[in-house]
């Protein structure tokens, strides 16, 4: 961090002395670049990328084929004669099928989008927004948790030799299990809807917080900290001038963690509750009664809402860490 | 590593601690909280807990916090001592804690319904021990093993065919990225309704969860080996199969290991939250969600005691190899 922070700062004179002819095809001209746009592109990880995915959706329709076969030939042969290309429709069109097609999931993800109102229970958006309010309470609270540990830790030698440890082994330990006890617990106490839900989610997600935490404080080397004692800064003013900036990257990645399971500890918070709402409930609704594109569906958005607040947190990262002055 | 601070250390006298000084306050602080927990509860605790409970626990408490903080501040004279001092401070800081939870919940007269004591928990782990033999059979046993191992040596084989294509390594790898992120948990209620609801369908929700992270590790491994290493090995005239198993996969070990170390966690939350959507009368998210839907609380902590002993355990029991396997690693060289 400090090295990328000292060569950001770096200007004019360092960039102006590289050699301009050394470099291949440097200083070609606008031709030149846009075959190096196009190369690059082929190098680099977009067109590998969507390559991967489109043979993921080759094999899923495929697999729906083979997969929903039996059942729907079943059905066609009750009603008269079919061909093979009727067979293979219907296997990508099947009401209940075992393994719903990418279109059959994006016109239900449509419908229950787009279709109704946003209020209503039968809306996508109103279930993601009750999975999404429980599981950004969460993780704020847990990444504040998270930061005040890490920020005791760091000040007392005791709690990093008794609750360092508990910590570590926490994260081994399957937390997730843990939740219908709290959501009913709670319940029965009165204490209701979103709370017990953020509190799974802020168990789930103040270890990352804290461990990353703690190791982002401890990053600064000898000399760092030396310099602010030659500076006579008081314990505080170190933590803020000098620990806490140099702590953003870890705090970051762990952050990154933390708002993934967050989301999980939402989820599966939803579950014992009955299914009233929410994403979790969702899933279960749809197991019940066999709704196989419902569960599709809730899978998506769920995955899509996960990899939203992921890049949420990178474009924060990449902002604070570009105003301290690292470059990409 | 870090600087101490001036102030604090300033306060509180660096001391130097033999390894009998140590094991002498170990013994002293194990014996002084079950002692005075055990008196107080038998003496304070009826009729109704009076101001003498209060006093007595506090006090109990702030010896034995007392007691831990000059064992944790404590400077150990030799490595012994060190490493002595570094498992107990944890430990005690735990049994204190516990021997807390049972004060305040029996001072209280906490509903057991909301947070049972530690004595009851630990009556019905002695009470059931048949039901949570069956239930630690068909959850970890049967549904985390299999999957455990289906879902790692996939993750790993595809790791190796997909190292043969650098195009599909670049494909690859961000999406591994994106997969690890996103809550695979959500495919249990599909596994469940695909392959039945005995322990099978657990075991090919562990096989999603743990497939990715050991794809992304063993493939980021694989790489890990310098571009010196593997010229020489070229000009040793290596194949691509000796330069395999004699460079880059003793170098991919360590990332291996993680990826083994992640999923033996990954692997139970996924068969316990795979259980709540559905399964036969057996296993261990079964239990919590049946039990706990009859308040019987005492169970429900018996089994999460359960799942956390598992759980540390198998995680420590994959360090252990990772320290037996990767003894070159500088991580572990230097202690």
């Amino acid at each position: 961090m400090p090295s990328a922070r000292r060569q950001g700062n770096r200007k004019g004179p360092a960039i102006s002395a590289s050699p301009a002819i050394a470099e291949p095809s440097a200083g070609i001209g606008f031709s030149g670049l846009a075959a190096r746009f196009l190369k690059r592109r082929a190098k680099g990880r977009t067109v590998p990328v969507l390559a991967v995915c489109l043979a993921i959706l080759a094999v899923w329709y495929l697999a729906a084929i083979g997969v929903n076969w039996a059942t729907e030939t079943d059905k066609l042969a009750r009603a008269g004669d079919y061909t093979t290309s009727d067979a293979i429709a219907a296997t990508w069109s099947a009401e209940r099928p075992v393994l719903p097609a990418p279109h059959q999931i994006v016109a239900e993800l449509w419908k229950t989008v787009f279709d109704v109102k946003p209020t209503s229970p039968r809306s996508l958006l109103f279930h993601a927004w009750v999975t999404l309010s429980s599981t950004l309470l969460g993780f704020v609270f847990g990444s504040a948790l998270g930061i005040l540990i890490a920020v005791g830790i760091l000040f007392s030698r005791t709690l990093d030799k008794t609750l360092m440890p508990w910590v570590v082994v926490s994260q081994t330990i399957p937390i997730l299990a843990i939740a219908p006890m709290i959501i009913v617990v709670l319940n029965s106490v009165g204490v209701q809807g979103l709370l017990p839900k953020a509190f799974i989610s802020t168990y789930l997600s103040f270890f990352p917080v804290t461990v990353g935490m703690v190791k982002g404080l401890r990053a600064p080397d000898r000399m760092l900290t030396d310099l602010m004692r030659t500076y006579s800064a008081s314990p505080l003013q170190t933590l803020v001038k000098l620990r806490f900036p140099a702590s953003l990257p870890f705090l970051f990645t762990s952050m990154k963690v933390a708002v993934a399971a967050s989301l999980v500890g939402a989820i599966v918070g939803e579950l014992p509750t009955g299914a009233v709402a929410g994403l979790g409930a969702r899933l279960l609704a749809g197991s019940y009664y066999g709704q196989t594109i419902q569960i599709w569906s809730a899978l998506v958005t769920a995955s899509l809402m996960a990899a939203v607040l992921v890049w949420l947190v990178d474009l924060c990262e990449r902002v604070a860490l570009a105003r301290q002055g690292a470059r990409p | 590593m870090i600087a101490r601070r001036p102030a604090l250390s300033a306060l509180f006298k660096r001391r130097e601690a033999s390894t009998g000084y140590i094991l002498l306050g170990i013994a002293f602080v194990l014996f002084f909280v079950v002692n005075t927990t055990t008196v107080i509860l038998r003496n304070f605790a009826d009729p109704a807990p009076g101001k003498a409970f209060w006093i007595m626990s506090a006090i109990l408490w702030a010896i034995a916090l007392l007691a831990t903080r000059e064992l944790a501040t404590a400077v150990p004279r030799s490595s012994t001592a060190a490493r002595i001092r570094d498992v107990a401070v944890p430990v005690l800081f735990g049994v204190t804690l516990l021997a807390l939870w049972e004060l305040v919940v029996r001072g209280l007269n906490v509903p057991p319904v909301l947070l049972p004591p530690p004595s009851a928990i630990a009556t019905t782990i002695a009470a059931s021990a048949h039901l949570l033999r069956a239930d630690f059979v068909q959850t970890v046993l049967k549904a985390v093993l299999a999957g455990y191992a289906i879902g790692c040596g996939a993750g790993f084989l595809t790791a190796l065919l997909v190292d043969r294509s650098p195009f599909l390594k670049r494909g690859l790898l961000p999406i591994g990225n994106l997969v690890s992120a996103l809550p695979i948990i959500g495919v249990a209620p599909i596994m469940v309704m695909w392959f039945g609801f005995d322990w099978p369908s657990k075991a090919a929700v562990v096989v999603v969860m743990t497939f990715f992270p050991m794809l992304v590790n063993t493939v980021a491994g694989l790489n890990a080996s310098s571009a010196m290493e593997r010229d020489l090995m070229r000009t040793y005239g290596a194949s691509h199969g000796q330069t395999l198993m004699k460079l880059r996969l003793p170098a991919a070990l360590p990332f291996i290991f993680n990826a083994l170390k992640i999923n033996a966690t990954l692997a139970l939350i996924g068969a316990i939250v795979a259980e709540f959507f559905g399964t036969p009368i057996v296993g261990m998210g079964f239990r919590i969600s049946a039990e706990i839907g009859r308040m019987n609380t005492p169970m429900v902590w018996a089994e999460i005691a359960m799942a956390a002993l598992v759980g540390s355990l198998s995680y420590g029991l994959v360090a252990l190899i990772e320290r037996r396997a990767t003894f070159w690693h500088p991580s572990i060289r230097h202690g």
